[in-house]
């Protein structure tokens, strides 16, 4: 069935309320309104405003609200409205939700799971476009998937819901509408990388938004008879270290696509490990396909010119394979 | 004095009044032996003491049921003790021993015991009001009739958390309980400083939710404003908050040279310290003698020296256990 990366949400939210009482969702505009971006349209009438939970404009309050329930019980989902907002509720999400079980000597853990949509590409401006996925993946205590394809969108949310531990889900807001069809054994391993395109000249690693980038790069590339393995990350904490080093291993070339900032970003560390683990087995220096390092600008041209691209990743793989 | 205090006088145990007298000296003195070792370096790390505040936690504490939720602060040592954490595991915690309540991870300010429902132990300044509505909301939501008691200072009142807090619970109508400890100053920054509301009842009331406000010096008074309050909330009335107006009499931690009080005032407070004033009244009632008060501070003596010699002897957490319960499957990074 040929379903939207929303749909396919939808269906992992609505099956995961349906099955377990202790679910919950909660978050701003995800009842009446329907979800800022329609995920949840239509469950405040399906499953009532109690499991369908409208906040206030209180970041801080209801995700530590999130933290309290879990510890009390429940399940809980709290969707945030994107990435920059999350910045609010910093503070009981690393400072709570990431620290109490191991503060606490094992006692207490955090069955949440927290939501946000993250990413550049719709002319948001500046306070709505980012991507601080590896500020997330900094912090020990929390697992940080990325989903990037149909079958990722309906199936982490219930292997992060089984996590006992907080689980926070980075939904690209770009992916939202992409299509694709559903197979049946759409179940996800939330400990492992997926590669999503076997290759033998380079690997080329991506995760959440940059995923079809990196995919269209890599037909481009076989189309002048370059054949790349496309690695989408999608767990980004703890990072599956062992899939990206076999992979190098077997190519010998790297290069990592990240939405991020370069400065400190997730494709540095990916960048760290290779070389850690793989410095004898790479034939070249590997590169990193970055945001430009601005805050991301509104005028759509400026936009594009920040974020990576299908022709950036082409160009920086020749450069790798000195092609 | 009210049906909870005379239920527990009735079950035959220690007179309800000594019980609240006895439950502050252990505080006082479990304290007193803190300083004494943070002095030995045997303790160390931050120490804030709550000496002085003790009619708080021992009033507050003996309105909840033990099936309640307990949050607190990073001045929680006497919290943890009354809400039935053992001086042995409090003590050894502050050690750094793995016998610890916390394992020897948290240290002083993060006490926690899930079996006694304590959910620390919480140093962020108003990091634990959006824990309690979450707690709340949970009990609710599993239709469990349960109180959540929520100790934070006045200074968490600046605090975003305090206002999203506090909303919450009041727009969803939670069975929280606000426990403001009001000592007046946050750190060293006095009130009227910091608040351009400094009557505190008056600032809550702005969300709805009714307000009581207390002397914290006075064990009984904070008692019986507590049970009302938690009376409240167990009857499904929504959040309540309290305001035990009170004075820490020591430092804001083992550092803090106080440069912003002058010694007067804390004279003048420390004329009404809970403790002396509290055995005062029950030896002019006749409810207690000299011998009796010694009795009961040796007891609590003893109770220290018990735990002190339990800290020292336990061991230390193996440095191999290091990376163990960052996550519960293990997965670190």
């Amino acid at each position: 069935m040929r379903i939207s990366y929303r749909e396919a949400i939808r269906q992992a939210l609505r099956e995961a309320l349906a099955a377990d009482p202790r679910v919950f969702l909660m978050g701003e505009d995800v009842g009446r309104y329907g979800g800022t971006d329609a995920v949840s349209k239509g469950f405040y009438e399906e499953f009532g405003p109690e499991r369908i939970r409208d906040t206030p404009l209180s970041e801080l309050g209801f995700v530590g609200a999130g933290i309290g329930a879990a510890l009390g019980g429940m399940r809980p989902i709290v969707e945030i409205m994107t990435v920059n907002f999350s910045l609010l509720a910093l503070d009981q999400i690393v400072n709570s939700a990431a620290l109490l079980r191991h503060m606490s000597g094992g006692q207490f853990s955090v069955p949440l799971v927290i939501r946000m949509a993250t990413g550049a590409g719709r002319q948001l401006g500046a306070q709505h476009s980012h991507s601080l996925e590896n500020w997330f993946a900094h912090i020990p205590g929390i697992r940080v998937l990325a989903p990037a394809t149909v079958a990722d969108a309906r199936g982490m949310l219930g292997a992060a819901l089984a996590d006992p531990d907080p689980v926070v889900i980075f939904e690209h807001a770009q992916l939202y509408n992409t299509e694709d069809e559903l197979l049946d054994d759409w179940h996800c391993d939330i400990e492992r990388a997926a590669i999503r395109r076997p290759g033998s000249r380079l690997s080329l690693f991506a995760y959440g938004g940059s995923l079809p980038k990196a995919l269209d790069a890599a037909v481009a590339l076989a189309r002048e008879s370059i054949d790349v393995e496309v690695v989408d990350l999608r767990v980004l904490r703890p990072l599956d270290t062992r899939t990206i080093a076999e992979s190098v291993r077997r190519t010998h070339r790297a290069v990592i696509v990240d939405e991020g900032w370069r400065s400190g970003s997730l494709a540095a560390e990916v960048m760290a490990r290779i070389v850690e683990q793989c410095f004898f087995d790479l034939d070249a220096p590997p590169l990193r396909v970055c945001s430009e390092e601005v805050p991301i600008p509104y005028a759509k041209h400026m936009e594009d010119a920040a974020l990576p691209q299908v022709a950036k990743i082409v160009a920086a793989v020749k450069e790798v394979l000195n092609v | 004095m009210n049906a909870k205090r005379k239920a527990k006088a009735a079950a035959g145990e220690q007179p309800f009044a000594l019980r609240l007298l006895a439950d502050m000296l252990r505080i006082r003195r479990m304290e007193e032996k803190c300083a004494e070792l943070y002095g030995t370096g045997k303790i160390r790390g931050f120490l804030h003491l709550y000496i002085g505040e003790e009619a708080c936690a021992s009033g507050a504490m003996h309105a909840l049921d033990a099936t309640d939720n307990v949050v607190a602060t990073y001045r929680e040592h006497g919290h943890a003790l009354l809400r039935g954490v053992p001086m042995d595991a409090i003590m050894a915690e502050m050690f750094g021993k793995a016998a610890g309540c916390s394992r020897g991870r948290g240290g002083s300010m993060h006490l926690f015991d899930a079996a006694r429902r304590f959910y620390g132990g919480n140093a962020i300044v108003g990091g634990g009001l959006p824990l309690a509505v979450g707690l709340a909301l949970a009990d609710r939501m599993q239709d469990i009739r349960r109180v959540t008691a929520c100790f934070f200072g006045e200074g968490a009142m600046a605090e975003g958390a305090f206002h999203e807090g506090m909303n919450l619970a009041a727009l969803w109508r939670l069975p929280v309980l606000f426990l403001c400890e009001n000592n007046l100053y946050a750190m060293g920054t006095a009130l009227a400083r910091s608040e351009s509301q400094t009557d505190l009842c008056e600032k809550v009331a702005s969300y709805k939710v009714p307000t009581l406000k207390v002397d914290g010096m006075d064990v009984v008074a904070v008692h019986e404003a507590t049970c009302r309050a938690a009376q409240q909330v167990r009857n499904g009335a929504g959040p309540f908050f309290v305001e035990l107006q009170t004075y820490r009499f020591r430092a804001h931690s083992m550092f803090d040279p106080e440069l912003y009080r002058d010694k007067a005032e804390v004279e003048e407070w420390k004329k009404r310290g809970p403790i002396h004033s509290f055995s005062a009244q029950l030896k002019a009632a006749g409810e207690l003698t000299e011998e009796g008060f010694l009795e009961l501070d040796a007891a609590a003596d003893s109770e220290v020296a018990a735990a002190v010699a339990f800290a020292e002897a336990a061991a230390w957490e193996p440095v191999g256990d290091l990376l163990k319960d960052v996550t519960t499957r293990g997965a670190t990074a």
